[in-house]
């Protein structure tokens, strides 16, 4: 009873939250109901027993991709209402491929046959609620069996890395920056000399 | 445990590109841009040491790592034409790089090798996951390549494009591998194979239409990377605002991948559902021709009309493709190497023109090369009739073994509408000709750098397009090898 | 639907979603109910120093904020790779445990680049 009634609310705040995301005028407000989107999202996660996703659905997308959007939404001057004006005018071609896309599924929903062979393809069968958590099932296989998967990923993260230092990093001239290592290198003697000063006279 | 040490020395090539990508980029953040010429022979050679690895290889089939990744002769003969699309490629780049303005980072031959990396994943890939890693790393790293002359715009509207489109066609890819995974059970090539065999041949007698609709999905994200139309928006646009060197590596090397991995699924995993995919690769391999010969007619930009040029090109190999004979990928593998010998002679002419210091990208700034540079006039010619496929040059004969496979299948429709398009494209490649013998000289002649790494390049394609006639024997052997280590 | 074990784990923080809302949605309310409102047109309008607003409320962010926050998002996923391993490191061995070492590596790679390129440096 709570199982459903959750499901419904999680499935029905993320459906209006993701029309919201599209439909609002103000982009920061799309981006505030894009993260209302991924925490249902998130619930309906947890709901499926999936909690490992759930979580990181949270931390990464809520916690760092949304606040990316954020910022792009603010660095971007753009006139969102004027970009908007020719949108409908796509309006009947969205609908139909939209529809075309619907019909599909309900197609594949009434031919609904796989493999016979399929149990056979399992590989790592994990019961879900046993007394491995989700995190560790996952960890028993990332980092050993799908170890190519794994470090590929790194590769990716490092090609994403040098990606977007070299897009959008750039040295502005005339800017005094901070240089740690010469402050801490300078010595009294570099900056001040100590001169006798005899009575009575100038120097 | 599923993890071998042993296995490590198979991937060697791959583990030692990786690792001579991570010691450049450190190499590169301390000592800055001006070590961008040294970096780029580093990656050069590590590109020429990797194809030595290859062909040190054993090449008989073996499944490692978990069964995510495949060594055969079918991989192997790929890897060494990626690896040596790839030196070709820094090769085109030496130059050009270090006179346009903003575009001599150390990053660029990094980003390339990792490309590469990626590359030869894909070829290598067992598995739809580790298919969608090496697609991944791969178009990362073209997607910053063409946007990284940050003070062009064009240079960064094609990043953008080209980041926009590759990322949905991303997104169809996993979208399509949900739908397999879910009617089969499996990522795993052989595994799906098998259910899709047993799926054909089970009660209903037909694939289930969600099985066939992620199928397609699949293909789609294949295609796009191919650049086969429908799925070809993009590649005018980026061929276009990228700079000529990205252009050069663009048309040169990823695509040999993606058909790599393309024959791979459709004779792997997808093998049962031959008469389904059939029915797609026939109407891209027709729609890319139409488009590649008619869109291209009214291009000024060189590099537009190159990208038109690779687009009709794709779709004549994949004609080989289609008829799922061993004698049509044969005369894929053969048309391929063809190509990219043909295209890194034409960009090698094209990098080397600059007008007033600025790289020559319109048609009508060739007018009368031939009075003043008969020999680049020359070259330019001989790579465009060869494009065009006329005899004795190679280029003919890359579509004569596909024309003549098409037939020997009974697919003559196919053959005549190549036949029909390839008569159309050939006026652009004669109006090019036209423009450089016999219209008059514009205003301001056109210099050609001085670069021996262009020359070589130029010669080099020159002499093959020229003498393929004479010793067509090493490429045919090599078709064969590489596809045999598939087949069987 | 996963098992009730697992589920009912999660039962209070269903319980403390409907209570934020709740309380959230009672403050709106009572605000609405119990405030006086009596809106007019110069109470409404953006009051600036005594003028009309200028211009757009948002002005534009410097490009540096987007990079520091996609870094912040590398960092992240890769912190996310951490935990997985962390709970099941007595299961995977050695292999699991030096792929993670390679996997740091890489990034650590990565991050020497940034510091170099100076990226985390704010002007």
């Amino acid at each position: 009873m709570i199982l459903a009634l959750s499901f419904y609310l999680f499935a029905a705040v993320l459906v209006v939250s993701s029309v919201m995301v599209i439909s609002a005028r103000n982009p920061v407000h799309s981006v505030l109901f894009l993260i209302l989107g991924f925490f249902n999202a998130a619930g309906l996660m947890v709901l499926l027993g999936a909690e490992f996703i759930a979580f990181i659905l949270v931390i990464v997308y809520v916690g760092a991709v949304a606040v990316l959007f954020l910022f792009v939404v603010m660095m971007l001057d753009v006139d969102f209402t004027s970009l908007r004006k020719g949108a409908m005018q796509y309006l009947p071609l969205g609908a139909v491929i939209g529809g075309v896309l619907l019909f599909e599924l309900i197609t594949i929903f009434g031919a609904w046959t796989f493999a016979p062979t399929i149990q056979d393809n399992i590989v790592n069968e994990i019961a879900i609620g046993d007394s491995v958590t989700n995190a560790e099932a996952l960890g028993r296989l990332i980092y050993t069996d799908y170890i190519v998967a794994f470090q590929l990923a790194g590769l990716i993260l490092l090609v994403a890395m040098m990606g977007a230092i070299v897009l959008t990093l750039r040295k502005r001239a005339g800017v005094r920056s901070q240089k740690v290592a010469e402050q801490f290198a300078r010595k009294p003697s570099d900056a001040m000399e100590i001169k006798k000063v005899t009575s009575g006279t100038a120097l | 445990m599923s993890f071998d040490i042993a296995s490590l020395t198979l991937i060697l090539p791959e583990l030692f590109m990786a690792s001579a990508g991570l010691l450049l980029v450190v190499f590169g953040a301390f000592l800055g841009n001006k070590s961008l010429a040294s970096i780029s022979w580093v990656s050069f050679w590590v590109f020429l040491a990797a194809i030595f690895m290859v062909l040190a290889a054993d090449w008989s089939p073996v499944t490692i790592m978990n069964d995510m990744l495949i060594l055969d002769g079918f991989g192997a003969g790929f890897k060494i034409m990626v690896l040596a699309g790839m030196m070709a490629s820094v090769l085109l780049s030496l130059n050009f790089v270090i006179t346009q303005d903003g575009l001599g980072r150390f990053e660029y031959p990094i980003l390339m090798l990792l490309a590469g990396l990626g590359m030869l994943i894909m070829i290598m890939s067992n598995n739809l996951l580790t298919v969608y890693m090496g697609l991944e790393l791969q178009s990362l790293s073209l997607y910053v390549l063409a946007a990284l002359q940050t003070k062009s715009l064009k240079s960064s509207e094609a990043g953008i494009k080209y980041f926009v489109l590759g990322a949905l066609a991303s997104g169809m890819f996993l979208f399509g591998t949900s739908f397999v995974y879910g009617y089969t059970g499996s990522i795993e090539f052989q595994a799906i194979g098998s259910s899709v065999t047993a799926l054909a041949s089970g009660e209903a007698q037909a694939l289930p239409a969600g099985f066939i609709l992620g199928m397609v999905f699949v293909l789609i994200a294949i295609v796009f990377k191919i650049s086969a139309a429908p799925f070809h928006m993009w590649t005018p646009d980026v061929y276009q605002g990228a700079p000529t060197s990205v252009t050069a590596f663009f048309a040169l090397v990823p695509k040999v991948a993606a058909i790599a991995l393309l024959i791979r699924l459709l004779h792997v995993p997808f093998a049962a559902a031959v008469d389904e995919w059939q029915q797609i690769i026939w109407f891209v391999s027709a729609a890319s021709m139409i488009v590649g010969a008619f869109a291209a007619l009214v291009q000024d930009n060189i590099k537009r009309l190159l990208a038109y040029s690779s687009i009709g090109h794709m779709g004549y190999a994949l004609i080989g493709i289609v008829l799922a004979t061993s004698y049509g990928l044969e005369a894929v593998v053969a048309y391929l190497v063809i190509y990219m010998f043909m295209t890194a002679g034409t960009f090698a002419v094209i990098l080397m023109m600059r007008k007033e210091d600025v790289p020559v990208t319109s048609i009508r700034d060739l007018a009368g090369l031939s009075s003043y540079q008969p020999a680049m006039a020359y070259a330019l010619a001989i790579l465009m009739f060869s494009m065009a496929g006329i005899p004795p040059l190679a280029g003919f004969f890359g579509k004569l073994y596909i024309f003549k496979a098409a037939i020997e299948a009974d697919f003559v429709i196919l053959a005549v509408l190549g036949v029909l398009t390839s008569v159309v494209a050939a006026y652009y490649y004669l109006r090019i000709i036209k423009v450089m013998f016999f219209d008059e000289v514009a205003n301001e002649e056109i210099v050609f750098v001085k670069s021996k790494s262009l020359r070589v390049l130029t010669w080099g394609s020159l002499v093959f397009v020229v003498g393929f006639i004479l010793m067509p024997s090493p490429v045919l052997d090599f078709a064969q090898s590489v596809i045999s280590g598939l087949l069987g | 639907m996963a098992s009730s074990a697992l589920l009912s784990e999660y039962l209070p923080i269903l319980i403390f979603i409907f209570v934020a809302g709740g309380m959230s949605a009672l403050m709106i309310v009572a605000s609405l109910i119990v405030g006086k409102q009596n809106p007019d047109q110069d109470k409404l309008s953006a009051y600036e120093c005594g003028f009309d607003a200028f211009d757009d409320t948002r002005g534009k962010f410097d490009v540096r904020f987007y990079l520091v926050a996609i870094l912040f998002i590398i960092f992240d996923l890769e912190v996310a790779f951490l935990f997985p391993w962390a709970v099941s490191l007595g299961a995977i061995g050695l292999v699991g445990f030096w792929s993670m070492v390679a996997f740091l590596g890489v990034l650590t790679i990565g991050f020497i680049y940034e510091w170099k390129k100076g990226a985390l440096d704010w002007e």
